[in-house]
């Protein structure tokens, strides 16, 4: 599954996929969740889905690993349509992080990170070293393992989310807003983390996200949607931020606010400080 | 005392039977709850006829029912297995409310987790939801495991060998000592299935912090 035909192609496409959910009542129309929604993820890279809750961002990510069909339209993988794929046989390939962790509750840490390694066939000695590797990958003690979820803080949990989805070295992960029940302080030090566990092991990550600071500072690409899955644009971070395509994004990156301007103040010392809106310091401003 | 000494041989025979007749109940009703109480959870539409449906088999009552149940089976009037079958249907009338709530207490995030990491169908009820059920499965067991020890005891009205009988052939020849070991006994018993239960429950279930 998943060859990797070459270094640089897509590994991730949507063509024109469609999701409607059956209305509340049988005289209501569809509700529409996604409509005829079109990207690519390149291999090797963070792609983050961003936009209001409702927009579709996360129907999108469940049509990767076969969570949700799409109505019509075709996800493909390096190119094969996932439609032909064994779901179950799918999952087991591609790593899968939720908001709140979603740890199996009666199984110790080290259980739950060696979930996806023990269903792949993986002995009981190979999957306690991919616990310890994972463990160490995501900088939590070796005497955490024996743990329950139950024992841990949001930010450990989370930890403990991301290195059960990477425990089988997939070449996918899928993030669904991973970082959003974790406090501000932590999830900056997880959202760092995992730009340095990609960029070490080069897996191909697709984002959900409605925190536009959370999206600028991982992904490679922002594909930021309206609702029903449109497209608004679809730029790397810089590119995003210096060419806004219209008004929505401008609203979204919240650049029109006020509060958002920045202005610099020359200090005592000489030295250019960086101040909002209010004449708070928000840092200093280093000569390139 | 001296009427316990002397009828050791009658009591042990007893509690043997006494044993035989309602550990076999107890599983048998678990294990014909666990897919009724599944079935109830996950068709929400027919929970309500398939949880009440199963509660009002516990209407039925105990005397009718050991005289019915022959004539059904064509097993003999006296014959054990109508006293199993009995306690059975009394134990899943209890049991498979509890296990359907067990199986809905599970929460969706877990399963939607259980269901992303690839758990295929069958693996994924038998290694994270029945455990995950279990708890709420196993207070409902606890109740009819007392019920069950109880209830059993019926079965020596109509001849069928328990502890009840110490009650029954007590009462006749007016032995009081014989009408309390019959009780004390069945009480007793009670009191350490149970707590083997939990301590089952304290083994099988680590992630527990206490099982109530």
């Amino acid at each position: 599954m998943f060859n990797r035909k070459t270094a640089t192609s897509s590994m991730i496409s949507f063509e024109s996929v469609t999701k409607t959910y059956p209305g509340p009542s049988r005289s209501a129309a569809d509700v529409v969740a996604v409509r005829d929604t079109s990207f690519t993820v390149d291999t090797g890279t963070i792609t983050v889905l961003a936009g209001s809750s409702g927009c579709g961002k996360t129907t999108l990510l469940r049509m990767v690993n076969r969570m949700v069909a799409p109505t019509s339209g075709r996800v493909l993988i390096n190119g094969d349509d996932i439609a032909h794929m064994n779901p179950v046989q799918l999952r087991r390939k591609i790593g899968y992080v939720m908001q709140h962790a979603g740890l199996l509750p009666h199984k110790t840490v080290a259980e739950n990170i060696a979930v996806v390694p023990r269903l792949n066939g993986a002995s009981r000695t190979e999957a306690k070293r991919s616990v310890d590797r994972m463990l160490d990958m995501v900088e939590l003690p070796a005497d955490m393992a024996d743990r329950y979820p139950a024992e841990l803080s949001g930010g450990q949990a989370q930890r403990v989310g991301v290195a059960r989805a990477l425990a089988d070295e997939p070449r996918i992960l899928l993030m669904d807003e991973p970082f959003g029940a974790v406090d501000p302080l932590v999830r900056t030090g997880l959202q760092q983390q995992l730009v340095d566990i990609q960029h070490e092991l080069g897996t191909t990550m697709l984002f959900v996200t409605h925190d536009m600071s959370e999206a600028l500072r991982l992904g490679h690409q922002i594909i930021l949607l309206a609702e029903q899955g449109r497209i608004m644009q679809q730029d790397s971070p810089t590119k995003l931020v210096e060419q806004p395509a219209n008004a929505f994004v401008e609203d979204f990156l919240g650049l029109n606010a006020v509060d958002k301007t920045l202005r610099t103040r020359t200090t005592e010392d000489g030295r250019t400080m960086i101040v909002d809106a209010h004449g708070r310091p928000a840092g200093f401003l280093e000569q390139a | 005392m001296n009427w316990v000494t002397n009828n050791l041989e009658t009591i042990i025979s007893a509690l043997g039977w006494h044993v035989a007749l309602s550990v076999p109940a107890i599983v048998a009703a678990l294990l014909c709850s666990i897919p009724l109480g599944w079935l109830a959870h996950r068709l929400p539409r027919y929970s309500g006829p398939i949880i009440t449906g199963s509660g009002l088999l516990f209407a039925i009552p105990s005397l009718p029912l050991l005289i019915v149940l022959p004539v059904l089976t064509g097993a003999g009037m006296r014959d054990g297995s109508n006293v199993v079958i009995a306690l059975t249907l009394y134990g899943i009338a209890l049991l498979v409310r509890s296990v359907a709530d067990g199986f809905n207490s599970i929460s969706s995030e877990t399963r939607l987790a259980a269901t992303a990491l690839g758990y295929s169908g069958f693996r994924r009820f038998l290694t994270v939801e029945l455990p995950l059920a279990a708890p709420i499965i196993l207070t409902g067991l606890r109740v009819v495991t007392a019920s069950t020890i109880a209830l059993c005891t019926v079965g020596a009205v109509l001849g069928i060998p328990s502890l009840g009988t110490l009650f029954t052939d007590g009462f006749q020849r007016q032995i009081l000592a014989e009408i309390m070991t019959g009780i004390i006994l069945t009480l007793g018993l009670a009191g350490i299935c149970d707590a083997l239960l939990v301590v089952l429950g304290k083994l099988l279930m680590p992630w527990q912090k206490q099982v109530a």
